[in-house]
């Protein structure tokens, strides 16, 4: 956030950036009060103003300002306090929190859990951005085309967004029930397996079922800002391509593709920031388990905090998963800042 | 330039704001401490009974227990899940309920915050009550909470099912597993219960363990493998279905009611859906033991009535009486009877069992049952962690039930 974008009359006329010069030039709803522009020596009278036009710049900042503080700020300068500290849950009566160094970090760090849960957070993270990256892809191009129900079919695929993740995992654990789960009964029926297969249940295959319902769930964010992205390519491009016999893949690969990079990275990027802090499917599916084979960073923070009430070393683990979550932050900042410059 | 003037006024409102929005909220908190000689007219309540019919039935022993001190009660019921972090924010913010519900493994927690005032400061009587509902509420060696009514777990079985295969209620260990695979078949397994990576797994096998004379301080013992290695073998042998890996005690008892397991581990308060399915035939057994002759020990459930430190003295001993009232004897028998849990004091036992037979089982196990934090107090959650993480390395087959303890222990 800065002074100089966010208000158009304090850009100085040579253009260059800095707050010293700020307010050199009289903006267009001040243009009357009198004042001549382009003064070489400031005034007395000028640099009053000067002075108030800036406290006016500020004063409409603030709002924004005390609200970041306030609900960002805070709570992250807070989380990095924590983590430092031996918080328990004496503290929340007595307001002591004995500070403790490096120690949450490193009993955090030095877990046996914690490589497990690292591994996991990453396999989650690429299987789930992988999958509902590719059929968001290809469900966004088929709504390209124009046929009968494609509005209504299109808004029912928005349905796993509109659930409460809560009612969802509930739903999807009863689907993949090994005994009376609806998915085993279906393939059971189709003859495609013969026993039940523990989708849950299994340290093989829970974190393939959790990644495959985390899927389900993200296919709509990918779906819609895609199709978004899709309908800004003019149709003049495929025009003219198919001119030229590019059709079809061809198409696709030289002009879809190309056109579409910018909204692609900046789905992409936050669907990591998105997936590295899922919590709640994993805990209403499997909570962690089996024995820890869908443990991620999220879910192990949460547990250490909220049910072994070390508040502390909670806090150190979710200051690693937001330092990971930053640099794909950082990734999406520089991803949507090349979005609008091309 | 007269627009001086007029323009430096929303800047002072603005700075006005900014300075007496903390004074204002911070104003809202100190209004709750007053005098200790004022007459008291209401006191707050919280727990987490937010369904019915536990709902009315707490609430109406409240509302005549409120009566009988002079008070009027003000009740809030928040969801189980959210009742820790909603008592934390309120020891950090100084607005604590005059009376608060707690889960008897969290009393321990909260007591050792000094969140909670003893309960012998308002002399309430802690004579009967069986020694672990006392060791439940009891945080070195001071009582800070205490209990009505109390539940644990013991073993249900299908009747009609048991007596077409011939089978009588297992009592030893052996028994349950030839049991349980006798009563396998097709997609009815012989026994449910619920190893689920939650508290809720670790609960169910303290009975198994605790009888075989494990002990939560060290699990990586050779008690406690046995114990383990009887929920690994039911599970290989395809006795208890592997979902049980992921079930809640809930989904345990969807398991029985709908035929596709013939035992299973759970408690009384599954007794009420039980019985709405009236072709149903049940009967109740305590968990069976390694060898006939160990003494059946089963952890110990409930919720225990504190009376949290407000600062507000007399409106503490209001609470005081209404913790005292729900803990005399006619509303524990009252309430254990309607709420199908156990009443806590051991001299209620005898009539108890005799007018509500169907908890005669669930009466006798509360008499020797064990509370979780007995032992370990505010430690019992991390070692909690520990039992269940073994529990499911073992059952998954990662590691062999000593190892998976070894493991565990040593984590």
């Amino acid at each position: 956030m800065s002074l100089t974008t966010d208000l158009p009359q304090s850009t100085p006329p040579n253009g260059k950036p800095g707050p010293g010069k700020a307010g050199a030039k009289p903006g267009p709803g001040r243009a009357g009060s009198g004042d001549g522009a382009g003064d070489a020596v400031p005034s007395p009278r000028r640099r009053s103003r000067q002075r108030r036009e800036r406290l006016f710049q500020w004063l409409f900042l603030v709002p924004a300002v005390v609200y970041m503080a306030l609900f960002f700020g805070y709570p992250v300068v807070k989380n990095v306090v924590m983590s430092f500290q031996d918080y328990t849950t004496a503290t929340f009566f007595t307001g002591e929190a004995p500070w403790v160094g490096l120690a949450n970090y490193v009993t955090v760090l030095s877990s046996s859990l914690f490589s497990t849960s690292l591994l996991n957070t990453a396999l989650f993270t690429v299987g789930s951005i992988l999958g509902q990256f590719v059929i968001g892809l290809a469900l966004a191009i088929f709504f390209q085309r124009k046929f009968p129900l494609n509005g209504i079919l299109r808004s029912l695929l928005l349905l796993p967004w509109l659930l409460p993740l809560i009612v969802s995992s509930a739903v999807w654990r009863w689907i993949l029930d090994k005994d009376s789960g609806a998915l085993n009964r279906f393939l059971g029926d189709f003859g495609i397996v013969d026993t039940g297969v523990p989708w849950l249940t299994s340290t093989s295959l829970a974190l393939i079922a959790v990644v495959g319902v985390n899927i389900w769930i993200g296919i709509p964010f990918n779906l819609t800002i895609l199709y978004g992205g899709l309908q800004e390519i003019p149709d003049e491009l495929y025009e003219a391509g198919s001119l030229d016999g590019a059709t079809g893949w061809k198409a696709f690969r030289h002009i879809t593709w190309p056109m579409l990079r910018p909204v692609v990275s900046v789905v992409l990027v936050l669907g990591v920031v998105y997936t590295l802090k899922v919590l709640d499917i994993i805990l209403g599916l499997t909570n962690g388990g089996p024995a820890n084979s869908t443990q991620t960073i999220a879910t192990q923070s949460y547990a250490l905090s909220f049910q072994e009430f070390k508040f502390g070393e909670g806090a150190a683990l979710g200051n690693i998963l937001v330092i990971i979550s930053l640099v794909f932050a950082v990734l999406y900042l520089r991803a949507s800042r090349r979005a609008v410059d091309e | 330039m007269k627009s001086a003037l007029r323009n430096s006024r929303p800047l002072a409102v603005a700075v006005t704001a900014l300075v007496g929005l903390p004074i204002l909220l911070s104003g809202c908190g100190t209004a709750a401490s007053s005098s200790s000689t004022e007459s008291v007219s209401e006191i707050s309540v919280m727990d987490y009974y937010n369904n019915e019919p536990d709902k009315s039935f707490i609430g109406d022993a409240l509302t005549a227990c409120g009566t009988k001190a002079g008070v009027t009660i003000k009740r809030e019921t928040v969801p189980g899940k959210s009742l820790i972090s909603k008592v934390l924010q309120q020891s950090s913010s100084k607005t604590l309920p005059d009376v608060l519900m707690l889960d008897n493994p969290d009393l321990q927690q909260i007591a050792a915050t000094g969140a909670l005032a003893p309960l012998a400061d308002f002399n309430i009587s802690t004579a009967d009550f069986a020694p672990g509902v006392l060791s439940a509420g009891t945080y070195k060696d001071k009582v800070y909470g205490l209990a009505p009514t109390v539940n644990t777990i013991a073993l249900f079985y299908n009747k009609d099912i048991l007596a077409k295969s011939g089978v009588t209620p297992p009592s030893t260990w052996d028994e349950l597993k030839a049991a349980a695979t006798k009563l396998t078949s097709g997609d009815q397994y012989g026994l449910a219960f619920n190893a689920n990576p939650t508290y809720e797994g670790t609960w169910q096998f303290l009975p198994v363990m605790w009888s075989n004379g494990g002990n939560e301080k060290n699990i990586d013992t050779e008690e406690t493998a046995q114990a383990l290695q009887l929920w690994t073998d039911l599970v290989k042998d395809g006795s208890v279905s592997s979902s049980a890996l992921n079930w809640t005690q809930a989904d345990v008892k969807d398991q029985f009611l709908a035929g596709k397991a013939t035992m299973m581990v759970n408690g009384p308060w599954q007794i009420p859906s039980l019985d709405k399915q009236a072709s149903l035939q049940y009967g109740v057994v305590k968990i069976p033991v390694r060898e006939a002759g160990q003494t059946a020990v089963a952890p110990l459930g409930g919720e225990v009535w504190t009376v949290p430190q407000t600062g507000n003295k007399a409106r503490q001993a209001k609470a005081a009486e209404v913790v005292a009232c729900l803990n005399s004897d006619e509303n524990q028998l009252a309430m254990a009877k309607v709420r199908n849990t156990i009443p806590s004091k051991t001299t209620l036992a005898a009539k108890f069992a005799d007018e509500n037979p169907k908890l005669a089982t669930f009466t006798e196990l509360v008499k020797t049952a064990r509370a979780r934090t007995g032992q370990l107090g505010e430690e019992w959650p991390a070692q909690a962690t520990k039992i269940y993480t073994a529990i499911q390395t073992a059952l998954t087959g990662k590691a062999s039930p000593s190892d998976a303890l070894k493991q565990a222990q040593g984590q």
